[in-house]
């Protein structure tokens, strides 16, 4: 019995073969299930992202096991063959892929290092696997570890704290000037698609007055309608300029909508309420003399640029840290998977039984002292006879079923009944599933699910679901 | 008794001044609970320290120099132990131990033994003292939150986000937390400078005789209020409120060495 993964990532493959292989949640349950149709595929996951296809499998031999899934992914696509597909794939095994599960669920393999997304997508696949019986004991049982495992990750390292895109890195600054954004005010000049994002984290991290202004009318009423927010005559935006915390500007125009003197009326007029002004445009919209006015905070994309280059050296610092726990974690779990060797457990339960009768066979000669060695002997054979019988259906069924596609289950189950669990096997700890489930089913929903993994600028999993 | 106790949180203080700056230039949050941790065990045995001092002085005494200072400086931890105990500021640590560790080594350099000739009059002194200490600590709380300021505010101009600029708080809380320790500390210092005007009375037969001390001490009410009136309608906040507080600090600090200055000259 083997755990192996075949797939490819944005690492090994272009889009062109991405998108390709990517399977739509629509064709997630047929796909899964012509999968275990495969001869010696056991159990079966299917993580399908606009940044990775990926099968997860139990096979029972290793070198067919990859043959049948690489087989099963070329088939996915008409225009895709297997010779088209070799040179992206990566095929792991053992130890090795239930690293590279850690590795994805905690985003230390992800196109942006810490995202949150990739976690909601892993508990979504397992989900569906779940419910069409693809996913066993072997797998259900990664999978869950992967689970707990990001979250480790994501809770004692900051691999997901700073912000790695330039419009997110607007709200880490703002929050350094605003301790509570809900009470602020954001004005957007000009409807630049990096503007209307930042727009968006704001709200998303509590802002709820967006006031819009673009010389198209329309634009910004639709924009308005869209952000739950106020349009305002384009004329005005001068006058406006005073009541906004927030000043998001990117425009088209060639020169400086704002300048130094505007910025000074609004301060005075605010009484020198702190200020903050981001310009994302090119050529810059906002004239760089306003920075030296007191208490008015202007950055330029250059300064957002540079900030998100520092958090991505911090993050993989953090992500040095997570790779640690999860060399730590593999450990854990390939103790378990050996315990569910057939011949270790025989020869454990053995052990266990014998351990068992010499104990309880100590204690009784040591009260009939009075008996003859002949005696001694029928006692002891007495007690073999006994211990014997009892364990003989046990070994006979777990010897039968070792090559069977439920023979992981028997072994699993001997070693609860025996109570076996002291020799090697360090079970990782359990979660409940029921859980995990729901929490998943919030995440990744329909269309969204292609895009998330590219898009996410956010830092925690609430932020990004509430900007999704 | 006493001195033990005091000698210990004179060593604490310093060894949690030195972790909690050491902490500012970490990434390492660990040391800030070591560091509270030591700051904690340092406000403790300063509770035992100045109970014991009080207990030992059995008749009413005049509240001397070393008296105040050590009252100020184990207010001061109070205040931080609340503020961080309600919005983890820890930060807020590496500003405040340190200003309490010097306030407590002034205290131990005028600290003398035995009691001083006492008439029961000096209580109206003791009110008069404390209530001068707890306002002056709200300016103190008021003028660490100003250096906070300044130093975040001139992070964000220069764009230079460090260590520093990651642990110090959003410059909008840094000015609340300006505003109301000055809003705390005002009307105190004001019930101060009123009971000082009676036991003044009391020994000099006069409530108020135009000093250098009192002075001093009529300007920085004056000039604390100027602050609190400003802040409400001309805007004076923010930068310009950082400014302030630190200006109206130093002359606290003033009128305090003004005082020591005076009485250890009329002892002399």
């Amino acid at each position: 019995m083997h755990v192996i993964v075949v797939g490819l990532s944005h690492k090994t493959a272009p889009v062109e073969i991405r998108e390709k292989l990517a399977v739509p949640e629509s064709r997630l349950r047929e796909a899964l299930s012509r999968l275990c149709t495969y001869p010696g595929v056991r159990e079966g996951l299917l993580l399908s992202t606009c940044n990775r296809v990926e099968v997860y499998a139990v096979v029972e031999d290793l070198e067919g096991g990859y043959g049948r899934v690489q087989e099963f992914l070329a088939d996915t696509h008409l225009s895709l063959s297997s010779e088209h597909l070799t040179p992206h794939l990566y095929w792991h095994a053992g130890d090795r892929a239930i690293s590279h599960l850690f590795r994805v669920a905690s985003s230390l393999d992800s196109m942006i290092v810490g995202e949150s997304q990739i976690l909601g997508q892993i508990k979504d696949a397992y989900e569906v696997a779940l419910t069409h019986k693809a996913s066993g004991l072997l797998l259900n049982k990664i999978v869950k570890k992967a689970i707990s495992v990001a979250k480790r990750v994501r809770t004692e390292t900051k691999i997901a704290e700073t912000a790695v895109s330039v419009s997110y890195a607007a709200v880490e600054l703002a929050k350094k000037i605003f301790s509570n954004l809900t009470e602020k005010t954001v004005l957007l000049i000009g409807a630049g698609e990096m503007a209307k994002l930042a727009a968006r984290h704001l709200i998303a991290n509590g802002v709820r007055q967006v006031r819009i202004t673009t010389r198209n009318l329309q634009h910004g009423l639709e924009l308005a309608q869209k952000f739950n927010g106020t349009a305002v005559p384009f004329e005005d935006y001068k006058t406006e300029l005073a009541t906004a915390d927030i000043v998001l500007v990117s425009t088209g125009a060639s020169h400086y909508l704002v300048t130094a003197d505007d910025v000074q009326r609004a301060m005075r007029q605010r009484m020198n309420r702190p200020m903050f002004l981001i310009d994302i445009s090119v050529p810059r919209n906002i004239d760089p003399a306003v920075r030296p006015i007191d208490d008015a905070f202007l950055f330029d994309i250059d300064d957002l640029h540079m900030r998100v280059e520092q958090n991505r050296e911090d993050r993989l610092r953090e992500a040095a840290k997570a790779e640690q726990m999860v060399v730590e974690e593999v450990a854990v779990l390939g103790q378990w998977l050996q315990s569910l060797e057939v011949t270790p457990t025989i020869v454990a339960l053995r052990g266990r039984t014998e351990e068992i009768k010499r104990r309880e066979v100590e204690k009784v000669l040591a009260r009939l002292a009075h008996l003859s060695s002949e005696d001694r002997a029928a006692v002891e054979a007495l007690a073999s006879a006994i211990v014997n019988k009892m364990v003989h259906g046990a070994m006979v069924t777990l010897k039968a079923e070792a090559t069977s596609s439920s023979g992981a289950a028997y072994v699993d189950a001997a070693r609860r009944f025996f109570s076996l669990e002291d020799t090697p096997p360090a079970y990782p700890p359990a979660q409940t599933e029921v859980q995990d489930g729901s929490e998943s089913s919030g995440t990744g929903n329909g269309a969204n699910r292609f895009s998330e993994e590219s898009l996410v600028q956010h830092t925690t999993k609430e932020q990004s679901r509430r900007v999704s | 008794m006493s001195s033990v106790f005091f000698m210990l949180t004179m060593g604490l203080y310093f060894v949690s001044t030195v972790c909690y700056l050491a902490y500012l230039l970490r990434r390492a949050e660990t040391l800030s609970k070591v560091s509270l941790g030591i700051t904690a065990a340092g406000f403790a045995t300063h509770t035992v320290a100045l109970v014991a001092r009080m207990a030992d002085s059995s008749q009413a005494q005049l509240p001397t120099f070393h008296e105040a200072l050590s009252f100020f400086s184990w207010m001061l931890i109070l205040v931080f132990l609340a503020v961080e105990y309600r919005r983890q500021l820890h930060v807020l640590g590496s500003f405040i131990v340190p200003l309490a560790l010097v306030s407590l080594v002034t205290a131990a350099a005028f600290r003398s033994d035995g009691a001083s000739s006492l008439q029961p009059v000096f209580k109206t002194l003791w009110v008069h003292v404390t209530l001068s200490m707890l306002g002056t600590v709200g300016f103190a709380v008021a003028f660490v939150a100003g250096v906070m300021y300044l130093i975040q505010d001139g992070l964000l101009k220069s764009k230079r986000f460090n260590v520093l600029y990651a642990k110090l708080p959003a410059l909008d809380y840094l000015d609340h937390l300006n505003q109301q320790s000055i809003v705390m500390g005002f009307p105190l210092l004001t019930l101060g400078i009123i009971s000082g005007a009676f036991s003044a009375e009391i020994v000099r037969g006069s409530y108020v005789n135009w000093n250098p001390e009192q002075t001093w001490a009529m300007v920085t009410w004056g000039f604390y209020f100027a602050v609190l009136v400003g802040r409400l309608t001309i805007g004076w906040r923010a930068k310009r409120a950082a400014y302030l507080t630190i200006i109206g600090f130093a002359g606290v600090i003033l009128t305090l060495i003004g005082v020591v200055l005076k009485s250890h000259g009329s002892v002399s």
